[in-house]
């Protein structure tokens, strides 16, 4: 029993990583109808930028503060993901519109190329730390109800806590300002939202520059769990099959679909894993979100698909 | 001038029904086949052959199969890699299973276990459609992946799970020099493009027009929806199937499951989209660009940096190789979304109407 709920803790927690990734995949989508494959690639982008500013800040200004250290590094990432948003928008989206899905989704392909060969050639290639001050130590708990006590790691909980806040303070932007309305206005009808005046160009600015907070973010994470190395791309194709469970147009479906995706793939790997050799951890996200999609093809929650000839 | 039908009468429907209904189009066409299998094999060096004919005239033949999938039928599919290592694993299979196996029938099973196997994974696009599917077809690649490294069956419990064949026999010919590889290869190449376009002219290849500009209204005159979907996941990945064998049998001799992986597939699409979707030409163009881009950009960059006072290092390069990839793509899409294939058509076009083009 134990053993079951600290796999399921390490599930949620991963899945809560998850979560932040398909953030970013749904903004996008629900503001451009781009399906953003770029995410992975800003994923690293972003920790890179954040892992080595925070490294260099402290050389060029001299301050000793650990805390005032990573702050500037991380206004100066964030600042670096808008100016790539900007760039994005700019260079590619402006004349991309009104393409089919799959050229749009081609071209953020290419972006991956590019922000890839661009974070290693600025930044450098090799492994990095981001220390963020996450404790680092497991922790033992309910030690009064099971033998031995549920090994916990305070980092993940940190993490999930961080992940929390996030998804929290997103949901005030978007409910609460002007700017997130008019984001939910051009996410509903884009044209209804242009006549009224919202400015689809900054709107897609912004939205570029949320998911690439997001991405900053579950960088930072990933991080500092793991070190900044090149796999932390492939964070998007992990978190791919939250996007279609979840539902490509829904923020709760993402979250939700995260934890669903997150518990899943680590129950199967610990449970039927041995019988068939283990490492099926990637697929069975996928096929799980399969068999989700069979009974509902516009996932979890999702907009329903009304086809009209 | 010289290129337009006038005076070339057609007599019959047959006739007028040719793939190239104007002559000068089957006199290039043949010219071009005539270069191809005499005078390339008499000039080229073995470099050239190994290094860019092979994998162009291969990946070429993989990228005509996605193209009758996605460009034809509209089903975006992302899991083309896995096709092929189904291909190229069952080809190595019966190969080695069963004694006496000839190299054709091989290389055509495995194009029918991928056949099985795209079906089985085309099953979800009767009910996902567009974007869903596309990250649903991804299962496919990744289950891939996960079987030819995991099960032992495939890769005939070899330790280290790499697969090799070597001496390639064709009825007593063995393909062994960079030559008859190409030729081998251009056999195969030119057998299947030759078949898809008249299948993508037939009323299946319609019904998959159909389906791909509008499923509902397809549907409404009495297209199956199923069954034009289906047939689309089973001729593409057969196709696929066989690339994939040529690929690991002439191309790579030895290979791992990560020779088909995710990038393959992401790579393939690149071809399609590049060329220009639903167009078998375009295939061709597509898998030039794709295959001479990075050996043009690996040899000018480093002169370029040259000219510029920077030496640039083998990771640079490799990283500068990424971005200017990534940046021609996206330039690629911006100035010709219907790629080479539609540049091609509209060439042709100016052509035939020069000089009074109204």
């Amino acid at each position: 029993m134990a053993f079951f709920l600290e796999s399921l803790f390490g599930g949620l927690m991963a899945g809560m990583l998850y979560s932040l990734v398909a953030l970013g995949f749904v903004l996008i989508f629900k503001a451009s109808g781009v399906f953003n494959f770029a995410q992975g690639a800003m994923v690293l982008f972003a920790a890179l930028a954040m892992a080595r500013f925070s490294t260099w800040v402290p050389q060029w200004i001299g301050i000793e503060s650990l805390i005032l250290a990573n702050a500037i590094a991380f206004v100066l990432a964030a600042a670096l993901m808008w100016v790539v948003a900007w760039l994005i928008e700019r260079l590619v989206l402006r004349h991309l519109v009104n393409q089919e899905g799959v050229t749009l989704l081609m071209a953020t392909l290419g972006i991956t190329y590019f922000l890839d060969g661009l974070g290693q050639t600025l930044f450098g290639s090799n492994i990095y730390a981001i220390n963020v001050g996450m404790p680092k130590d497991p922790v033992f708990l309910m030690e009064s109800t099971f033998p031995g006590g549920v090994l916990i790691n305070l980092e993940d909980v940190y993490a999930a806590c961080i992940a929390a806040l996030l998804v929290g303070a997103l949901s005030l932007f978007f409910q609460k300002t002007s700017t997130g309305r008019a984001l939910r206005a051009v996410a509903d009808d884009h044209q209804a939202a242009q006549s009224i005046g919202i400015a689809l160009n900054r709107i897609w600015v912004i939205v570029w520059f949320v998911a690439g907070v997001t991405a900053l973010v579950a960088g930072i994470i990933w991080g500092s769990k793991l070190g900044v190395q090149f796999s932390l791309t492939t964070l998007a194709l992990r978190a791919l099959p939250v996007v279609i469970l979840g539902g490509l147009t829904s923020v709760p479906g993402a979250i939700i679909g995260g934890l669903i995706i997150g518990v899943g793939e680590k129950l199967s790997e610990v449970y039927l894993g041995p019988f068939v050799g283990g490492g099926i951890e990637i697929w069975f996200a996928y096929v799980l979100a399969l068999v989700f999609l069979l009974f509902r093809p516009q996932g979890l929650f999702g907009e329903k698909i009304i086809d009209r000839v | 001038m010289f290129y337009r039908e006038n005076g070339q009468f057609k007599t019959s429907y047959r006739a007028d029904q040719q793939i190239f209904p104007i002559d000068q189009d089957r006199w290039l066409v043949l010219a071009l086949l005539a270069v191809v299998c005499l005078v390339v094999p008499a000039l080229a060096s073995d470099y050239l052959l190994r290094a860019i004919l092979v994998p162009f005239l291969i990946l070429a033949l993989a990228a005509i199969g996605v193209n009758v999938l996605v460009g034809y039928c509209g089903q975006i599919s992302m899991g083309s890699g896995a096709f092929m290592a189904m291909g190229a694993y069952m080809a190595y299979n019966s190969l080695v299973r069963v004694d006496g196996m000839p190299l054709i029938v091989a290389l055509l099973i495995g194009g029918l276990c991928a056949t099985v196997f795209g079906v089985l994974f085309g099953l979800p696009s009767l009910r996902v459609k567009g974007l869903y599917l596309a990250v649903a077809t991804l299962a496919a690649q990744f289950f891939a992946d996960w079987m030819f490294l995991r099960v032992k069956w495939f890769t005939n419990d070899s330790p280290s799970g790499s697969v090799s064949v070597s001496n390639l026999q064709l009825m007593g010919w063995s393909i062994d020099t960079p030559v008859e590889k190409y030729l081998f290869c251009l056999g195969f190449v030119v057998v299947f493009a030759w078949l898809a376009k008249n299948l993508v002219r037939s009323a299946i290849g319609r019904e998959w027009m159909a389906i791909r500009d509008m499923d509902v209204a397809a549907a409404v005159i009495g297209i199956r929806p199923m069954y034009a979907k289906l047939t689309a996941f089973a001729v593409s990945s057969f196709i696929i199937g066989v690339a994939g064998g040529l690929w690991a049998f002439v191309h790579l001799g030895a290979w791992e499951p990560a020779a088909f992986g995710v990038e393959r597939s992401f790579q393939l699409l690149f071809m399609i989209i590049i060329g220009g979707l639903g167009s078998i030409v375009g295939a061709f163009f597509g898998a030039a660009f794709i295959v001479l881009l990075p050996i043009f950009l690996n040899q000018s960059l480093p002169v370029l940096g040259a000219l510029v006072g920077v030496s640039i290092s083998t990771t640079g390069v490799a990283h500068a190789e990424a971005m200017v990839f990534g940046a021609l793509i996206v330039w690629f899409l911006i100035v010709e979304p219907h790629g080479l294939g539609r540049l091609w058509a509209l060439g042709k076009q100016k052509m035939r109407t020069w000089p009074f083009p109204h």
